[in-house]
This record gives C-alpha cells, structure tokens and sequence, in this order.
C-alpha cells in the first residue's frame, strides 16, 4: 500500500530495511541464541544517522518526529526484534528528554544520542508494573541535591545505555502526584546495575536491574517539573507505544514474509503447500492484519507529529499491532509445521520476540483499560 | 591531496540473461548498479582519508549521463565529489581509450596522490583499465591489493594479493592501487550522505573540457575491436568408470563397439 511517505521518509525506510537484510538478519540467530549484545550494529546504525531522526535539529539531529521512528523501527525489527531494541530502547530514553527537557538538558544529552549513545528509561519496580504509581524508588531532597535510592526491574539497554531517566519519589506522602523524573549518567557515584535477565526472546537485547544506593545528585538533573514525574511517564508513553507497535509490525511481517516464502516451496501431496486454500485464507488473513496496523500506527504517529495525540490512539496501535504480531507469528509456526518448531527456522524466534510486544511498555490489558476509559468518558 | 577513485556503471550481472540467437546480452530492463570492486575502492579512498585526516576523495567515472547514479551512491557513502565524464565522442572507447581519456581528466584536476579501482568490472573482466591508467598517468601502480598496512603522503607499504599468498611493496605516492574485495567492508550509505547526493550534480568533463587528442578517445582511438560475443557450448560431463584395468578395458571395448567405432 502507498503510504505517500517524504523523501526522507523514504529514505529512511530503505536505509533501515537494507541494514536489517544486510547486517542484522545474517547475525540474528547467533545473537539470539547466544545472548550477544550487538554492538557492531548499533555502529552500523550510529554511522547511517538513524540515532539522529528523532532528534530534533537543533541538538544535531534530522527533525525529529515519531513517524520517522517508527518506520526505522519496524524495518529493523523485521530484522531481528531483539537486534533493534538497543534503537528503540534509545528512543525510549531520548523521548522524555526531548518532550520535557530544558533547553541546558537538551543541549547536554540530545547531540549525544544523535551521536549513538544509547538511552533507558526506568519506571517499572518490583511491586510496579501495571501499577507503576507504587514505585517506592526515593529522592529524598538535601539542600541543592537529591539522594536517591531504589531499585528499577526489567529496564531494557541498563548498563549498556549512558542516559537515564528514571522516576522517583520526591514526596511518597502524595503517591503518583509525588513523582519526580530525573536524569542520571552511567558512572555516577551510587547508579549499579543488577545481573542481565535471561528472557524468552529478544534475546539480543539486554535487560537488567537499575539500582540506586545513596546516589547523590543536583537538581539541575530533574526533567520537567517535581511532582511531574508520573504525567512525564505516560507523555512519554504516548510517544513511545506507537514504536512498540512497529516493532510488533515489523516481527509481524518478517514472520509473514518467511511463511509465504517457505509455503511456495515446500511440497506435500504432490503441490506447494502454497496452493492449499487452508493456507492461502491464512496468508490472507495475516496480511490484512498487518496491514490494518500499519494503516493506524502510520496514521497515529503522523497526527503525534503535527501535534494531536491522545493516550487512547497510541495505546490502540500497541493492542492491534501486539496482538496481530503474536497470532501472525504463532500462525507462521504453523505453517512452518514441524520445521517451524526449529530453532534452525527464524519464525520460532518471531513468536518468542512478539510475545514481549503485548507486555512492555504497558500490558494490553491496560492498553484496554487506557481505550475503554476514553472511549466512555467521550460517548456522550 | 586528490584520492581519485574510478568507478564504472554496470549491468547487474545477476539479472542479465542471454538473447540466444544475437549473442549478445539482454539488458533492457536490467538494474544498473555501480560495479561491486569499485564499492571497496570507493570505502578505501574514505578510509585514507579518514586515516590521514586530510584529502579530498573524488569519485569519477566515464559513461552516459545516466552514470551520474553511481556517483550519487559514491556520495552517500562519503565521497567528496564526483566527475561524469560523458560525450558521445567518447562512446565506443575500449580499455585504452578509456585510460587515457581517465588520465586526461585526473590531470586536469591535479594534486593526484592516490588513484584507486575495482580490481576489475564485472561486464567485461578485462583488469586492464587500472594499469593501463597508472602508465597513462606516469605513475606506479600495485594491483589485487588487498590492504594498505602503511600510508602517509610520502609513500605507502600494501599488500598484494597473489595466487601463492600475498607480497609486501612499497610505493613511493602518487600511485595508483587496484582493490580486491579482501580489502575492507564497504560502508552502507549514512541518511546526511543520502541527502547530501540527492541534490548533487557532478562536474561534467565534455571532451571539449579535457586536451584530448581526438585520435586517442572513443572509436578512433580504441584499437580494440569485439568481433563476435558468443556462449560457449556447454560441454556435457564425461562419463566417469572404475574398476581394475581388465574391467575398465572391457567397458571401453563396448563402449567403442557401441558407437560403432570398430
């Protein structure tokens, strides 16, 4: 389908998409299986400029924007979904800077991720996940500074990422209205990182603890306002959900793209399989999936770009595309067949990395709770 | 200090298929694309650059105006600047035209320190461009190199690739070097270098532009001539036997009876 993209847009699909085949794709399987973070590509992607498109210009970036995110996002994870988490998750970090940033803070860290340093953002604990308003991470204020000390669960690209936003809590007594998102840097006295979680996919990804330990830090470092910390989250989440829902697009299609393909050549009862009408009424419904979300994610990030975003519509491309990215997945596996159960076959790898789509960055099932609610409070 | 590389526009051999009964190559159709030798030239002209942190790399190439592409890919890589060297009166060139019309335009821009290229193009396989150039030029010339261990503006120590192994030679600069693909990893285009050659267009060399002598260029001076392209016949593989001298001798004896030989 015609998506009328830019020039640039254009070009930065095409770029991601001939890094995904030429780069990524022929070291997947070793990364995956062997836990490796990849470096190399996350070179590849810093010399190509795509740390730079969602960076604004002015911090050395291309413009900056969701759509562009989104479409790099879902070429690379249609690569490996694992592979472009090192990027997402970067983009993740970057996103509160850019939207909440004063202009010192954007001049610090934004050229820098332009430039490829890899960012995080830490929210979920322990005991906060669904219920991220629990966190129990502490700032506790002490003159100019803040002494900060808690642990951060499952925060994607710790210990490889230099940026860090993390939310804590400046005053308990006021729960959610009580959080505060500061910025902190690798290195700093007292910022320690657990051991790397061993996940059932996105396995080239790494995933560890963020713990605090009497980290002592100036309030210069304190992004937004105190007390924002929360709000400051689910903006940034709005911005964000849409790059999730493209690397789930991006799984999705890659798992499309390998079922047809080995559909077309793989023979029983004499046929391609491919010509069974069992399996084509598969492929049709799988790509009519894929597409529809791909129509919203684009659709969504273009009206996030000029200015209009809702936490219903970014929550909507997560659920669809999540959703869609499991059920394609688990359906290549099928036609896959025993094959597809192989972990010498790329599609049991897409079935393990979409899984993790319908959970980050807000389980579906709050993804449902986020459109119902909008959805009610708007019928009138 | 200039770093030429030159770089040629091909048919992707890949896609090409035969037309049987002209014996020539199908290339209606066919994607063009910037012959792969040259894309690690391309990368090693940067990579001089990068490692002598001065230079102006410049990427030319002689061919229809629609050649132009490949210096734009040239670009996006990283290139500095591209010259087309195009006019008709240039068509029809073999090797030697071709070198000397490429050493006319390396001495119009001058300040030559290194000359790069493809070990060879992957249309006609001829290797003699590079060679026949670093004569043209005056200049000495390594070919198959498959590293450069030691460069400065002065001279450079590489490594050629041979059938046995490989030699160690040192150049005095300017000098001209023929890559293999051992050489490096050619760099995908960044997205600043893709916007950098969307908008540009290479300097035009006309033969007017360069001082050519109208004998040496194109058709006139190409002593060379392609008499007839053609497959050769696919030969069927031999049948092969074993067994002891006695058994084979008797299965040569049927065979020769079979066709009626004896």
């Amino acid at each position: 389908m015609n998506y009328f993209f830019t020039e640039e847009e254009q070009m930065i699909k095409e770029l991601a998409h001939k890094i995904a085949e030429e780069k990524i794709i022929p070291v997947r399987q070793k990364y995956d299986d062997e836990g490796i973070f990849p470096y190399d590509i996350v070179e590849i992607l810093r010399e190509s400029d795509l740390f730079r498109i969602f960076i604004p210009e002015e911090y050395e970036g291309l413009g900056g924007g969701v759509l562009p995110m989104v479409l790099a996002v879902e070429e690379l994870s249609w690569g490996c979904g694992g592979i472009a988490l090192a990027y997402a998750g970067t983009a993740l970090g970057a996103f509160p800077i850019i939207l909440f940033g004063n202009d010192d803070q954007k001049k610090k860290y934004l050229p820098k991720i332009a430039n490829g340093t890899l960012a995080a953002f830490a929210l979920t604990e322990a005991d906060a996940g669904s219920d991220a308003a629990n966190i129990k991470t502490r700032a506790k204020k002490d003159g100019d500074y803040y002494i900060l000390n808690g642990t951060k669960q499952f925060i994607t690209n710790a210990g490889e990422a230099e940026i860090y936003t993390v939310i804590a809590l400046t005053n308990p007594l006021k729960g959610a209205r009580g959080a505060t998102a500061f910025i902190l840097e690798k290195g700093m006295k007292g910022l320690e990182f657990g051991k790397k979680e061993n996940k059932m996919g996105i396995r080239a990804s790494v995933t560890r603890e963020v713990v605090m330990k009497d980290l002592r830090v100036h309030k210069s470092q304190i992004l937004g306002k105190e007390g924002r910390g929360f709000m400051l989250a689910m903006k940034t989440f709005d911005h964000t959900r849409p790059g999730v829902a493209s690397q789930a697009l991006g799984i999705a299609q890659a798992a499309l793209d390998a079922a047809v393909k080995y559909a077309k050549q793989r023979h029983q009862f004499g046929k391609p399989i491919a010509s069974f009408q069992a399996i084509q009424h598969m492929f049709a419904d799988m790509g009519t999936k894929i597409e529809a979300a791909r129509a919203l994610i684009y659709s969504v990030a273009r009206a996030i770009d000029k200015g209009s975003y809702s936490p219903k519509e970014s929550a909507m491309t997560k659920v669809l595309a999540s959703d869609v990215a499991m059920e394609v997945a688990t359906n290549a596996v099928q036609i896959f067949g025993g094959y597809g159960y192989m972990k010498e076959y790329p599609v049991e790898k897409m079935m393990r990395d979409a899984k993790i789509t319908q959970i980050y960055e807000g389980t579906n099932q709050i993804m449902r709770n986020i459109i119902a609610t909008r959805i009610i409070k708007e019928t009138r | 200090m200039n770093i030429f590389v030159c770089v040629k526009q091909v048919p992707n051999t890949a896609e090409v298929r035969w037309d049987f009964e002209k014996g020539t190559l199908i290339r209606e159709g066919v994607e063009s694309i910037c012959n792969p030798f040259d894309l690690y030239a391309i990368e090693e002209g940067i990579r001089i650059k990068e490692r002598l942190k001065k230079g102006n790399v410049i990427a030319l190439t002689m061919g229809p105006p629609q050649a132009e592409e490949i210096l734009k890919e040239a670009i996006s890589m990283g290139v500095d600047d591209g010259i087309l060297i195009s006019d008709r009166a240039f068509a029809g060139a073999d090797t030697l035209a071709t070198s000397y019309t490429l050493a006319k335009a390396i001495e119009k821009v001058g300040n030559v320190g290194v000359v790069l290229a493809g070990k060879q193009a992957i249309d006609g396989d001829t290797a003699q461009v590079g060679p026949e150039l670093a004569a043209m030029l005056a200049i000495p010339q390594v070919t198959y190199v498959r590293k450069i261990a030691e460069i400065d503006e002065e001279k450079a120590v590489v490594e050629r690739l041979t059938d046995y192994g490989y030699d160690v030679v040192e150049t005095q600069l300017p000098v001209l070097f023929t890559v293999v693909k051992e050489i490096n990893e050619p760099r995908l285009p960044s997205l600043r270098g893709k916007m950098k050659a969307r908008n540009f267009k290479p300097k035009l060399f006309t033969s007017s532009d360069l001082d050519v002598d109208e004998s040496k260029i194109g058709l006139a001076g190409s002593p060379t001539n392609v008499k007839r392209i053609f497959q050769p016949e696919l030969r069927k593989a031999g049948e092969k036997y074993e067994g002891d001298p006695e058994n084979l001798a008797k299965i040569l004896a049927e065979r020769i009876k079979g066709l009626k030989l004896i």
